[in-house]
């Protein structure tokens, strides 16, 4: 690809105390992309997540989007960017319903300046908005489920309603941290078309996952890490057949493995 | 009571509004109006009928006064903590600006009263909010302590520095003249601020300050800038406190120290437990309550202070959700008794 890639992560080291969380990761996204990351329980995944996304100040390293140097700036600055990310524990506004949950990144300077999902005037009202995004991403617009507060919604919903905060931003680049992890199967089964549909209209994806079939269904490439340092880079089958990758599983999650 | 309730139970249904659109209530039977209005027409006729009611007691009319500058601090502390999430303990510094700042536009430019007010209103607002900002970052039980931090500090640096007449304070500053604009001023303004308030949380912006309060890392997510809606919250809330305080100066013509007593912190805090948290018409109930029954308790000194703690154990043990919630639910819900 002769483009510039949309975001690159050059050197990325964070440690807490005396734990090295991540050392001197290095990653490359081209727009349009899905990338996958795995590895081990502990291995630095979400500790990646938080450092790219500004909710961690890394040690050392430096990221780049969209051609900017966004080391260590504020979260809400990066998002406004268009680098937005999902939490594995998710944090949906408890007590509003679900589509209310999406009013606040509606109502951010980013979501205003998008046009067309301006808040009130012709395009309707951000509830309106709200419930569109919502059946975009699979909460039928005529049964109950956008209403309901979010306290009593299934996890399913819940890590579609995180996917659904980050597309009210309409981001380049969504950061997704574990959203198949706590779906039952149907649920999973549903939730990758909506992975590719994401793809297709062009949103880039960084998936952070331990699902991995469901991941190397949508992800080209894939990188491992472990004990914060990137061991492996490259196609699933390629990753898959590295000596360091199946010591790093070696054990415990060697019939995961087996499966895919 | 165990027996009786263990084949029963209370079963609550709300009390359905019957012509409801998407956005906007559309309300036909002048019974529904009522339902709708009454206790709405209750709060603001008696809160303006108050001082009328009173006429032939001036001690009184003055208390009521005092309860508005106490409403004032405590609507803005329930907005703050329930709804912004940062539980200030800065009432007294709020209020002291206030009063200092209107007490020396008065005493140095000689301005009059209806120049001084909304000057060190929304200055003295902007002054809190400024150096407060230092401190948003932190939240819960440390914001409470450092923004207590505020009048405590204050009070020394004035008395220290004997910059603003000391410990004498500011005297000769100039009365309302009429004492019907104080009263009436106080009281419009406490409506004006829970009106305001109240409109503000239900529109989109309001859940903005919800989101910041429930779930501060997710409105990050969303592209927020927290700290701008934390400042805002502050600044409503210092705003309403300065204004409290500049009412206070004018009232006893005076500016001191002791406006940056911790009651202005503390009551407030008292009266929102009383009059339940987040409703923000609670903290005004919870002032109406509160400070009379401390006027009355005058003559036993130091004893009021064992009724207070008391009644406000009471709150916290029996009723912790608050009179406003406590009423709002009996009128808003059917209750009955169903056998399981």
């Amino acid at each position: 690809m002769s483009q510039e890639p949309l975001l690159t992560v050059e050197g990325l080291s964070k440690s807490f105390g005396g734990v090295l969380a991540l050392s001197a990761v290095d990653l490359t996204v081209h727009a349009g992309d899905i990338l996958g990351i795995i590895g081990p329980n502990g291995s630095g995944k979400t500790t990646l997540v938080n450092a790219i996304t500004g909710f961690v100040h890394s040690d050392r390293g430096k990221v780049v989007f969209k051609g900017r140097d966004i080391t260590n700036w504020e979260p809400h600055r990066i998002a406004d960017l268009g680098l937005t990310r999902t939490f594995q524990v998710m944090r949906p506004y408890y007590s509003l319903p679900a589509y209310k949950n999406l009013i606040v990144p509606l109502f951010s300077r980013r979501a205003r300046r998008s046009g067309g999902w301006r808040g009130g005037g012709k395009t309707g009202s951000r509830d309106t908005v709200a419930v569109d995004i919502l059946e975009e991403i699979g909460f039928e617009r005529d049964s109950y489920v956008p209403y309901k507060t979010a306290s009593s919604l299934p996890t399913g919903y819940l890590k579609r309603l995180e996917l659904a905060r980050c597309l009210a931003l309409r981001p380049d680049l969504i950061m997704c941290d574990e959203v198949f992890s706590g779906l039952s199967m149907s649920e999973m089964a549903s939730m990758v078309p909506l992975m590719e549909k994401l793809q297709m209209e062009g949103i880039t994806l960084i998936m952070v996952e331990h699902r991995l079939r469901e991941l190397f269904r949508l992800a080209k490439r894939v990188m491992v890490l472990n004990f914060g340092c990137k061991i492996a880079e490259g196609t699933a089958d390629e990753v898959l057949g590295t000596k360091e990758v199946k010591e790093a599983y070696f054990g415990s999650e060697e019939e995961v493995l087996s499966h895919v | 009571m165990a027996e009786t309730t263990q084949d029963r139970r209370k079963e609550r249904l709300d009390r359905g509004i019957k012509v409801r659109t998407d956005s906007v209530y559309a309300i036909s039977h002048w019974q529904e109006m009522t339902y709708m209005l009454a206790p709405r027409l209750v709060f603001i006729l008696g809160l303006l009928a108050l001082p009328l009611i009173l006429s032939f007691f001036p001690y009184w009319q003055r208390v009521i006064s005092i309860v508005c500058i106490y409403a004032l601090l405590a609507v803005g502390f329930d907005f703050l903590a329930n709804h912004v999430g940062l539980v200030s303990l800065g009432g007294g510094f709020y209020v002291g600006v206030g009063a200092y700042m209107a007490a020396l536009l008065n005493l140095k430019f000689g301005l009059p009263p209806v120049v001084t007010v909304p000057i060190a209103t929304f200055a003295g607002g902007v002054f809190c909010t400024l150096l407060f900002l230092p401190c948003l970052p932190l939240r819960g039980v440390y914001f409470a302590i450092v923004s207590l931090m505020f009048p405590l500090l204050a009070g020394r640096v004035i008395e220290a520095l004997d910059i603003f007449g000391g410990t004498d304070g500011l005297l000769g500053v100039e009365s309302f003249g009429n004492p019907w604009v104080e009263r009436y001023l106080l009281i419009g303004s406490v409506l004006v601020a829970v009106f305001v308030l109240r409109r503000l949380l239900i529109e989109d912006v309001g859940l903005v300050f919800r989101g910041v309060k429930d779930n501060d890392q997710a409105v990050k997510a969303s592209a927020i800038n927290i700290t701008v809606y934390k400042a805002l919250g502050v600044y409503f809330a210092s705003t309403l406190g300065c204004l409290g305080g500049a009412c206070l100066t004018h009232i006893y013509m005076w500016a001191g120290l002791s406006q940056f007593a911790l009651d202005y912190s503390i009551i407030p805090i008292a009266a929102t437990v009383v009059g339940g948290g987040g409703t923000l018409i609670g903290s005004v109930l919870g002032c109406l309550i509160l400070v009379p029954i401390s006027e009355m308790l005058r003559d036993f000194g130091t004893l009021r202070i064992a009724v207070y703690a008391l009644i406000l154990t009471a709150f916290i043990v029996y009723k912790s959700e608050g009179l406003m919630n406590y009423g709002a639910r009996k009128y808003e819900q059917f209750e009955r008794w169903v056998r399981i």
